[in-house]
């Protein structure tokens, strides 16, 4: 029997003018771990609902076509039928945790099943013990971080152990290392326990080294339908906006086959004689200097001594009861800087900006500025107040953000990277121009065109004089237009580097071509190692 | 007004037994008209809540509650018409009429501010110690559609709150902050998307199966049996030993030996249940 079977599906969302999903003809079968790619209103996330059974059940709108998941025909069974055999992850961990203890969330799905005490009781302390939770069973969910609420919700999803798992971009808020973990749980229970996953994510390279297929859809239909080596080539020929940066390296290196991870790109890499001898690696570019405190300061490399636009002087934010959240932090921007903030959930980058933007006020210490600062929260929609999206913003501002053909529309109708765009340009309106720009974690739910869009944009921004200070978790957005790295921890400042210094040793805050190639010469992006490595390879081939 | 998981007699007992411990209290408050006895038992719950490690949540409580119970006190002293003993003549209050402050009227006011303290004061505590999760799987096995609404409530609450706040710093964020009403708009629209994602989640759990979850036996402890023990006895106490205190036409009623032993003997039923501290965790 086949996890999920679509046969001709076509669905419209209700009082939509185009079909989310069109004439969509596919078969997932039993173990097998897919991987679901495509750009943003591709249709994703819409397939993870009908294999959910929210779509039509819960969404309502026309559905065509015929679907079953899990032998169950999707037209007698709803979500609920379905739960039984399906477990479910969406991107948001709050809205995902509906109980007030962590035992009592993992008990509900039992419960609602009917099972009777014993094995509600069993199956909440095997599903904990598999994820790794069963610390956590007597917290309650409100004093539960971001990573370890998503950890939460994927044990209710698990709990009963579903033959199918459908997670909707699950990493998205979390932090690479609680990304990189969920990933890896995944791996495990579709190689131990069998469950077949269904995986939509916009980071590919964190994922397809784990993948046995992968579902590419565009405007709602399939447009590749392969394993992920397969599916990489397609990509690089039709769709380079999903190719991975590893992928992309070793095409553009003349090299083949696609690499799904890292492992396999290295491989390659070694097997024509282009891996770089790490060991033997010359330093990464940048200039630095070790301040008494022991950690580092930046400065950007040819960057004339201006006044700092921005200035934090020591500063604390700490709570009532002790703990605090930032601690002892310094830090100066220029003009022109462009700043990535890096570190794990937790680790103050947030509550940093938070008072760069004046929002809150610092319990010790002070911050400094020397104009206007623009903050972008995380959530663009937040800052939406009108029913046009011409009404948020006057023609001019409107135009200049490239979104007058909008005008009409109504804000939460825009797509991700839009409604960013749109709040983007409702923070920096008005005179003066901000002297600073602020965005905690501008790429939740983009896909790889919209950031690349999006970075263009901040070193635009940056070319006219402007300081900007982004907090991620992408190490590859960061490494697309950063000139300077702050590394968090704890709320203290750890690190304070170049981009290519902070971004190439490591392992979870590094891009993949810097993990492909072992942190060689700082090299964090494909292209710049396709320049550097491909004068290597022009040089083996004359000696050939 | 979240749920506090602590080590306490009152955490360790099952819902329904917290239930009726709290609703007890209230009882004896409404049961009690003498000021010092309702004092007391304002005091007793801010005990209470200091047992169970929840002291600055009743305390904020009470604190909160002042302001209304001054108000309480002005209206009536205000509006009432009652009393003969007149402190201060205020004239003609228009559609109110002869406007006369009695020293009857501030009493009874003061009695009813205390009231409210009380009741404010144990609805903290209700909210800190009673497990919802335990409160709402008992309503699933009587009312499905009832329980169902009671958990997404329960579920929205914290969340709306913190999206409000997030909302309004958003807002502030902007050069030129829009209108009240206009964020309040925003917080409404976002709600409703909220409340859509919390729907769907309860739908993807199962919920949507309606059946009633099992019925766990669970022999009652001795925090259950300490702490029932102790709702019956303040019952029977405040309608069996009432403290006579009547306010119309004039003050009746005194600070006496007995009025004091009534008020102790509640305050130490309310309390007793803390003293047994044996088999609790967290």
């Amino acid at each position: 029997m086949n996890a999920l079977e679509l046969h001709a599906v076509t669905y419209s969302y209700p009082a939509a003018s185009e079909p989310a999903l069109r004439d969509l003809t596919l078969e997932i079968a039993e173990g097998e771990f897919v991987v679901l790619a495509g750009g943003s209103a591709a249709g994703k996330s819409t397939l993870l609902g009908v294999a959910s059974g929210l779509v039509p059940h819960f969404h309502g709108g026309r559905f065509d076509g015929r679907a079953e998941v899990c032998g169950m025909d999707l037209r007698s069974h709803g979500p609920a039928a379905l739960a039984g055999e399906v477990g479910t992850l969406f991107q948001d961990p709050e809205t995902q945790v509906v109980m007030g203890t962590v035992r009592a969330e993992l008990a509900f799905p039992l419960e609602n099943r009917g099972y009777e005490a014993v094995a509600v009781a069993r199956g909440v302390e095997e599903v904990a013990l598999a994820l790794g939770i069963e610390s956590l069973l007597e917290r309650t969910t409100v004093d539960l971080s971001g990573g370890e609420l998503q950890r939460v919700a994927l044990g209710a999803a698990l709990a009963g152990r579903p033959r199918l798992l459908v997670l909707d971009e699950p990493t998205s808020q979390l932090d690479p290392v609680a990304g990189d973990e969920l990933l890896a749980l995944l791996r495990r229970l579709n190689e131990e326990w069998g469950t077949t996953i269904m995986l939509a994510e916009h980071r590919l390279e964190r994922c397809l080294a784990a993948a046995d297929r992968v579902i590419a859809l565009e405007r709602g239909a399939v447009a590749c339908d392969a394993a992920p080596s397969g599916f990489l080539e397609w990509a690089h020929r039709r769709e380079p906006g999903l190719e991975t940066p590893g992928a992309a390296l070793i095409a553009g290196l003349g090299l083949g086959p696609p690499p799904a991870g890292v492992k396999q790109a290295r491989a390659t890499l070694r097997a024509a004689g282009l891996l770089p001898d790490v060991a033997a690696a010359p330093e990464p570019p940048g200039d630095h200097s070790r301040s008494p405190g022991g950690w580092r300061r930046h400065r950007a490399e040819g960057a004339p001594a201006l006044q700092p636009t921005l200035r934090l002087r020591r500063v604390w934010h700490e709570l009532a009861g002790g703990r605090a959240i930032l601690a002892d932090v310094s830090l100066s921007v220029r003009p022109g800087e462009r700043v990535v903030l890096l570190g794990r959930n937790g680790a103050g980058k947030s509550t940093l900006l938070r008072h760069v933007g004046g929002l809150i006020e610092p319990t010790r210490g002070r911050v400094e500025r020397s104009g206007r600062v623009a903050l972008l929260l995380q959530n663009p929609g937040d800052y939406f107040v009108h029913d046009r999206v011409g009404d948020e913003l006057d023609a001019e501002a409107l135009r200049e953000a490239g979104l007058e053909a909008l005008a009409d529309r109504h804000p939460r109708d825009c797509s991700g990277g839009e409604r960013q765009r749109l709040a983007l340009a409702i923070v920096t309106a008005g005179d003066p121009p901000a002297a600073v720009l602020c965005l905690d974690e501008p790429t939740r739910g983009m896909d790889r065109l919209a950031k690349r869009a999006l970075a263009d944009r901040l070193v635009e921004r940056s070319g006219l004089g402007g300081a900007v200070v982004v907090a991620t978790h992408d190490p590859e957005f960061a490494a697309s237009f950063a000139t300077r790295a702050v590394l968090l921890a704890d709320g203290r400042i750890v690190a304070d580097a170049s981009p290519a210094e902070l971004l190439s040793g490591g392992w979870y805050f590094a891009t993949e071509t810097a993990r492909i190639l072992g942190g060689h010469a700082g090299i964090l992006t494909a292209v710049e190692a396709i320049a550097r490595l491909g004068a290597g390879a022009g040089a083996l081939e004359s000696r050939a | 007004m979240t749920y506090l998981r602590r080590a306490s007699p009152l955490h360790a007992a099952r819902a329904s037994v917290a239930a009726a411990y709290c609703a007890a209290l209230v009882t004896a408050a409404f049961l009690s008209s003498h000021p010092l006895v309702l004092a007391v038992l304002a005091l007793a719950v801010l005990g209470a809540g200091l047992a169970c490690g929840v002291g600055s949540r009743v305390a904020r409580s009470l604190w909160l509650s002042l302001p209304m119970g001054l108000a309480i006190v002005l209206v009536n002293a205000l509006v009432t018409r009652e009393g003969l003993t007149v402190l201060v003549r205020l004239g003609d209050g228009g559609p109110l009429g002869q406007l006369d402050v009695t020293l009857e009227a501030l009493a009874f006011g003061a009695k009813e501010a205390l009231l409210l303290v009380v009741v404010v004061a144990v609805a903290a505590l209700a909210s800190a110690v009673i497990d919802p999760d335990e409160v709402l799987r008992s309503l699933r096995r009587v009312s499905f559609r009832s329980a169902l609404t009671a958990t997404i409530a329960t579920r929205m609450l914290p969340l709306l709150a913190l999206d409000a706040r997030r909302i309004g710093e958003a807002q502030r964020c902007r050069p030129q902050p829009p209108g009240r009403l206009a964020v309040m708009r925003a917080i409404t629209a976002n709600a409703l998307d909220r409340s859509l994602d919390v729907a769907a989640t309860l739908e993807v759990r199962g919920y949507g199966s309606a059946r009633r979850p099992p019925r766990t036996r669970r022999a009652a402890s001795r925090h259950d049996l300490a702490v029932a023990a102790s709702a019956v006895a303040l019952v029977a106490l405040a309608a069996a030993w009432p403290a006579p205190f009547s306010y119309y036409p004039t003050i009746a009623g005194s600070f006496d030996a007995s009025a004091f032993a009534h008020a102790a003997a509640l305050a130490l039923v309310a309390l007793a249940p803390f003293t047994q501290r044996r088999g609790i965790s967290r």
